[in-house]
């Protein structure tokens, strides 16, 4: 039996994690924010880099940041004259029932005022959240998310199918899984769609695969031709190449597409796996479905990453031994040992999904123990979509 | 050490090699469980990373990965036989390689 230990929201959420939020709507507020996070026990700020605009995109996706369960208070700091207002963040925010507040520089007269009311602010819940007890919670209040970065010949082969085996396993017992990168899926569309819970989500995924091909093609690349290099290093088809990425979400059915546009930003409202819409750019699509919801990721990388997140620990599996040995600082789990045969694929997957219970009750991956708090919401050109007829 | 080919999925009828394999070596074909299945004599080099039949598959087969299908074969492919673009259509997409004259 899977004991999991965490700490219960109002919203009837469970959070992996404690963080104090320091959230600027905008880059302008952002260096004040990093300076006062930096005062607090378990305080972390985070921005967006689209410039001073309104797009729903960035709202859903900054509103989705506070509403994460691993993020306990939320202080939203705004330089004042920016369009995207404190008050339009921390309003999305409040629903949930955590303690948010929000300060606006050009009111307060400045940073070094804002900053001694922000910070007493961080000091008083820092202190308040010591004092939250972890409670036992089921495998259904737990979301994980899963990406790959770096990918190389071992990835398809080892990384991605024990992961693939660790989100089957979780799934099984209740949880919920989240994968996205619709570009790694071009040519399999109908894999994908056959495994679709029912006609709506299978139609959705062969939509959202589709637009991004047609987004690859509006700038002259034909993503289903496969390279003289893919074919050379093994990979026959795109639909092998493809699969190679997706297996990482492993084979159970898909529940949705989780919509990440300007119209809606959808989480998972059940459990199972979901297929988020999204970016193949990694740090910003791991944003994404922790906006969604995720308290934990896995993240494959077969030359080596170093990415953590500003929200939700991240996991990172290689399936190359070399790269495990060069970037064991950083590396969490080797899935190269079922190269040699030392391990088989299964009981790789066995000790991922043991990591994600481990890292849930508390234990800190390589990136958090580094204190690596990675953080990037991406939006597509909206003024492109529209010409593509997305929107 | 003897050299392993991986089966990702108990459906699949083709394994990858985790390293380079020379004409006339055995490789052991290994599960997604860790039994070795199958240990053919391999009658071609086959690079690292590339696939080889671990049954026979009739011209026509679907070629089958991550326990879907990846391909059909374009000829008959013996049990232990190197996989890919010479042997091997996508079902669905060309595979430019060939028109290219690069395979």
């Amino acid at each position: 039996m899977t004991q999991l230990m965490g700490y219960r929201r109002f919203d009837g959420s469970v959070g992996v994690r404690n963080h104090l939020l320091v959230l600027a709507p905008i880059d302008c507020s952002y260096e004040p924010a990093k300076k006062i996070a930096a005062q607090v026990d378990g305080a972390i700020a985070v921005t967006q880099y689209h410039g001073c605009g309104k797009d729903p995109v960035l709202v859903h996706n900054l509103v989705g940041t506070g509403l994460n369960p691993n993020v306990a208070a939320i202080l939203v700091l705004g330089l004042g004259c920016e369009t995207l207002t404190v008050d339009t963040v921390a309003d999305g925010i409040r629903p949930s029932g955590k303690p948010v507040e929000t300060l606006v520089i050009q009111q307060e007269g400045g940073t070094l005022k804002t900053q001694e009311k922000a910070v007493r602010i961080l000091q008083r819940w820092a202190q308040e959240v010591a004092q939250l007890k972890p409670e036992p919670f089921p495998l259904s209040k737990l979301t994980l998310a899963v990406e790959c970065g770096g990918s190389d010949a071992t990835s398809g082969l080892a990384a991605n199918p024990a992961v693939g085996v660790a989100c089957d396993r979780l799934i099984d017992e209740g949880g919920t899984v989240i994968f996205s990168e619709p570009q790694e899926m071009i040519g399999t569309q109908h894999i994908l769609a056959r495994r679709a819970a029912n006609n709506r989500v299978a139609s959705d995924i062969y939509t959202m695969i589709d637009q991004d091909e047609e987004r690859l093609k509006a700038i002259g690349v034909d993503s289903r031709w496969m390279s003289a290099g893919n074919i050379g290093g093994g990979l026959t088809t795109i639909e092998e190449k493809s699969l190679g990425a997706i297996r990482k979400g492993g084979t159970r059915p898909i529940q949705g597409v989780l919509q990440n546009n300007w119209d809606r930003f959808d989480r998972p409202d059940g459990p199972g796996l979901w297929l988020q819409d999204g970016t193949g750019w990694d740090v910003p699509s791991v944003t994404h479905m922790v906006a969604a919801g995720a308290q934990i990721v896995c993240f494959t990388s077969g030359q080596g990453s170093t990415t953590g997140h500003a929200i939700a620990p991240v996991i990172k599996i290689t399936g190359n031994p070399v790269t495990f040995k060069q970037m064991e600082d950083n590396m969490d789990i080797n899935a190269g040992t079922i190269l040699d045969g030392s391990e088989s694929l299964n009981s790789v997957g066995q000790r991922i999904y043991e990591t994600i219970i481990d890292t849930a009750n508390g234990k800190k991956t390589k990136a958090e123990a580094l204190g690596y708090r990675d953080y990037i919401v991406f939006c597509r050109s909206r003024a492109a979509e529209h010409l593509l007829g997305h929107c | 050490m003897v050299k392993k080919a991986i089966q990702i999925d108990e459906k699949d009828n083709v394994a990858t090699t985790t390293e380079e394999v020379d004409t006339g070596e055995q490789v052991e074909v290994i599960s997604p469980d860790g039994k070795v299945i199958l240990r053919p004599k391999v009658t071609e080099p086959i690079p690292f990373g590339h696939k080889l039949a671990i049954k026979p598959i009739k011209n026509g087969d679907n070629i089958v990965k991550y326990g879907e299908v990846i391909g059909v074969s374009t000829q008959p492919i013996k049990a232990g036989a190197w996989v890919n673009t010479h042997n091997v259509g996508s079902a669905r997409m060309p595979t430019k390689g060939k028109e290219e004259g690069i395979l």
